[in-house]
């Protein structure tokens, strides 16, 4: 209840904030909502049963694709029928990332380490070619119907601050059952698992199970997280969950903390903000120096940012904030979650 | 952990905050963004890394270099032109992001010249919805002519419809008995000249078909096939890396068919540099393309683009691209000049609709109310002893039907400086 309560302020004051941001702020708010559902399911994925995936960016793509092929097709149907093509793309996106999430999950309970990493890493690797051919549009990808404002609202909004609406609403749907499973007996259950699985399984918790379910509660907000892109942009393209990109949502999730849904937010925002911060400071340099640092300095600066964070702050943002939270440290720090789950 | 009432204070402090900005982020209403007394701003998507960039990065480059000689030269109405290129990677969802970072950030009058048909369909309905004016799309798909969908949108390439079949016609009059086959990339593009083949070959004699795609950087396969089947002249919608593989590999297997190359494919220059200075002139002796902009050696317009290239654009290699980037440079100037003292997002689309901006192309332009795409015609290229050149033959495709029609190059005229139209 607490928890509802506390996820339903957040909402109001995230949707608040949209006011005081101009239609490309808004815009990047709704990207990085998406990106904050994936970061999210991702994280809780890694700190909770220490199973390391590099392809939540194929899940994300999944959610986008299920979403862009279910509106389109009740759009097409019924034109008029308002939010039911929302409704429905949310649906088709939950489901098609929640039964890749399921192959991926039964896969990884029998997989440990680095060949979880590396499948997961094939999985991205192979988006292309899968786009080409399956019936995925190709590099064009698919597009998805654009939601325009209601008319009650149109006088009020720009059509950036609705998406940016639309996300942070859909971001905290799938965001919030997740933290509700990560406090509750499911989040006891994975850190069971994560500390020692023949112990867990001496104690009635069967591994397998546990870690098929907890990769389908992973890779369902982030689907979510494709489908609020999708919103967002009108348009799913393989190019845009390449392999920099899924690997961007695991340093999101680094930053942020593993484990941490509030540092989840923090990395997300930052891996959307950082890259276009650098961009802006590159155009501030003469021409032709920014010519030829182009396309290099921004992948540069961000990596020596991230490589400073990591340093600093092995624990993450959340770390940083539980210390400001609790100037002296009296209460014994939460373990740092462990991808090593090898014995 | 928050007390009751630290969060009742944060969230009063929300809301209030919330009102007082408001209106921050309100629909705009105004109708010509991007325009001061003394500047034009104007943005562009295109692929300045990743694996479009060789070669059309060079397009920007000369289109900028083409404005800073108008600026120094006194503008459009005494402004300048801001062009501000942004790096879209080839990939449509970097084209979302910088679109919209130029409408909304840049506060741009118009989007001229957004590269690409996969990237520039992501932006398509957002810059409808936007009303904001996208001016000669730097692709050949018919996507771009549907002034009834599309009001704002004007094409700028040939089609690729239009070159397919006016390659497959010269073909055809060239060698009437030969084999003919398509090599094409695996979208709009490479169906569209396929389309123009069609339109000229009758379906079933088109003896080898073959696609690929960018993200498959081998062409092994669909050459060997095409050399099984016994082509002779292989139609290419390819772009220009992939010509220089296709050639390359036809090379490496000791095939020498006849080459006929879309102009987004066919550039000379550009395919030297792929395969090197010192057998391109023997690969490629003969190579058949179309164009529709000024690219003889001697024309007055090329002269002038190369002295362009030379004082502002460091001397950067003289290419198909710059010929294309400077063109563009220049219709715009020229729609900019038309659309009157205070141009507008209405006056500047009104100023391409009316029919009377010329270009430079070597075919008279098509632009109408009812008519988005700007060329419906092409010349025939030859590449002779390393100089591509036009052979005179010039073909229009109307409805499927391709006639020969005479050039009707527009002449160089004032230092390539637009004026204003006599009152």
């Amino acid at each position: 209840m607490r928890t509802l309560l506390r996820a339903a302020l957040i909402t109001l004051l995230a949707i608040a904030a949209t006011f005081g941001l101009d239609p490309f702020r808004n815009y990047q708010l709704a990207t990085a909502a998406g990106v904050f559902a994936a970061v999210a399911g991702l994280t809780v994925l890694i700190g909770l049963t220490g199973q390391l995936s590099l392809g939540h960016a194929v899940l994300m793509a999944a959610g986008g694709y299920g979403y862009a092929a279910t509106a389109t097709a009740v759009d097409a149907a019924a034109p008029d029928a308002g939010p039911a093509a929302l409704l429905a793309g949310l649906a088709g996106a939950a489901a098609a990332s929640g039964a890749l999430g399921l192959l991926l999950g039964m896969a990884a309970a029998r997989l440990r380490g680095p060949y979880l990493a590396g499948l997961t890493l094939a999985l991205v690797i192979a988006l292309p070619s899968a786009a080409n051919v399956l019936p995925l549009g190709g590099e064009q990808g698919l597009s998805a119907p654009f939601l325009p404002v209601p008319e009650a609202l149109s006088a009020l909004i720009a059509v950036e601050q609705w998406h940016a609406w639309l996300a942070i609403l859909i971001s905290a749907a799938a965001v919030t059952p997740l933290v509700l499973l990560r406090a509750g007996r499911p989040g006891l259950r994975m850190r069971a698992v994560l500390g020692d699985e023949t112990a867990a399984a001496l104690a009635g918790v069967r591994p397998g199970p546990v870690k098929t379910a907890a990769f389908v509660a992973s890779a369902v907000p982030a689907g979510l997280g494709g489908a609020v892109l999708a919103v967002a942009t009108q348009q799913v393209t393989p190019g845009g969950y390449g392999l920099a990109f899924s690997l961007t949502l695991v340093v999101a999730a680094v930053i942020g903390g593993l484990g941490s849904i509030g540092g989840a937010a923090i990395g997300a925002v930052l891996v959307v903000a950082l890259p276009w911060l650098v961009d802006t400071a590159v155009e501030a340099v003469p021409a032709d120096l920014g010519q030829r640092l182009n396309g290099n300095l921004a992948v540069l600066l961000f990596g020596a940012v991230v490589i400073a964070a990591t340093l600093a702050r092995p624990d993450g943002a959340a770390g940083l904030l539980a210390r400001l939270r609790r100037p002296t440290p009296a209460a014994p720090t939460p373990a740092t979650p462990s991808t090593n789950t090898e014995r | 952990m928050h007390t009751p009432a630290r969060t009742a204070t944060a969230a009063a402090l929300a809301a209030a905050t919330a009102v007082a900005l408001a209106a921050c982020s309100t629909p705009a209403d105004d109708e010509a963004p991007g325009v001061t007394d003394d500047t034009v701003t104007i943005g562009t998507h295109q692929p300045l890394t990743g694996p479009a960039a060789a070669g059309y990065s060079a397009i920007s480059a000369a289109t900028s270099a083409y404005f800073a000689y108008l600026n120094d030269n006194g503008g459009v109405h005494g402004r300048d032109i801001e062009y501000i290129v942004k790096d879209d990677g080839y990939d449509p969802s970097a084209t979302q992001s910088a679109v919209r970072e130029l409408v909304t950030e840049d506060e741009v009058l118009a989007i001229v010249n957004g590269l690409g048909t996969p990237t520039h369909s992501a932006v398509l309905d957002y810059l409808d919805e936007q009303e904001v004016p996208d001016l000669f799309v730097s692709s050949g798909s018919l996507t771009w002519n549907q002034p009834g969908v599309y009001p704002n949108t004007f094409a700028f390439n040939a089609d690729y419809v239009t070159e397919g079949a006016a390659l497959a016609q010269y073909a055809v009059e060239q060698r009437p008995d030969a084999t003919i086959c398509v090599l094409g990339q695996d979208d709009d593009y490479g169906e569209g000249i396929l389309e123009g083949v069609e339109t000229v070959v009758d379906g079933n004699a088109i003896a080898e078909i073959q696609t690929y795609s960018t993200a498959n950087e081998d062409v092994t396969a669909q050459i060997g096939a095409m050399m099984a089947a016994g082509c002779e002249v292989n139609v290419l919608g390819t772009i220009n890396g992939f010509t220089a593989m296709a050639v390359g590999t036809a090379a490496a297997l000791d095939w020498a068919p006849q080459w006929y190359v879309s102009s987004s494919g066919g550039d000379y220059p550009t395919l030297v540099g792929y395969l090197g200075e010192d057998v391109a002139p023997a690969l490629l002796q003969g190579m058949v393309s179309v164009n529709y902009l000024p690219f003889s050696p001697d024309d007055p317009w090329v002269a002038l683009f190369r002295q362009i290239n030379d004082d502002y654009n460091d001397g950067a290699p003289f290419t198909g691209n710059t010929v294309f980037g400077m063109s563009v440079g220049y219709l715009f100037a020229e729609a900019l000049a038309a659309a009157g003292e205070d141009p507008t997002r209405a006056s500047l689309v009104a100023a391409v609709e009316s029919g009377e901006l010329l270009g430079n192309g070597i075919v008279p332009l098509s632009y109408g109310p009812d008519d988005h795409a700007a060329y419906r015609s092409v010349g025939i290229t030859v590449v002779d002893d390393g100089v591509q050149d036009y052979t005179g033959t010039v073909y229009s495709v109307d409805a499927g039907q391709v006639t020969t029609v005479e050039a009707e190059p527009v002449p160089l005229a004032n230092d390539g400086i637009p004026q204003p139209p006599e009152e």
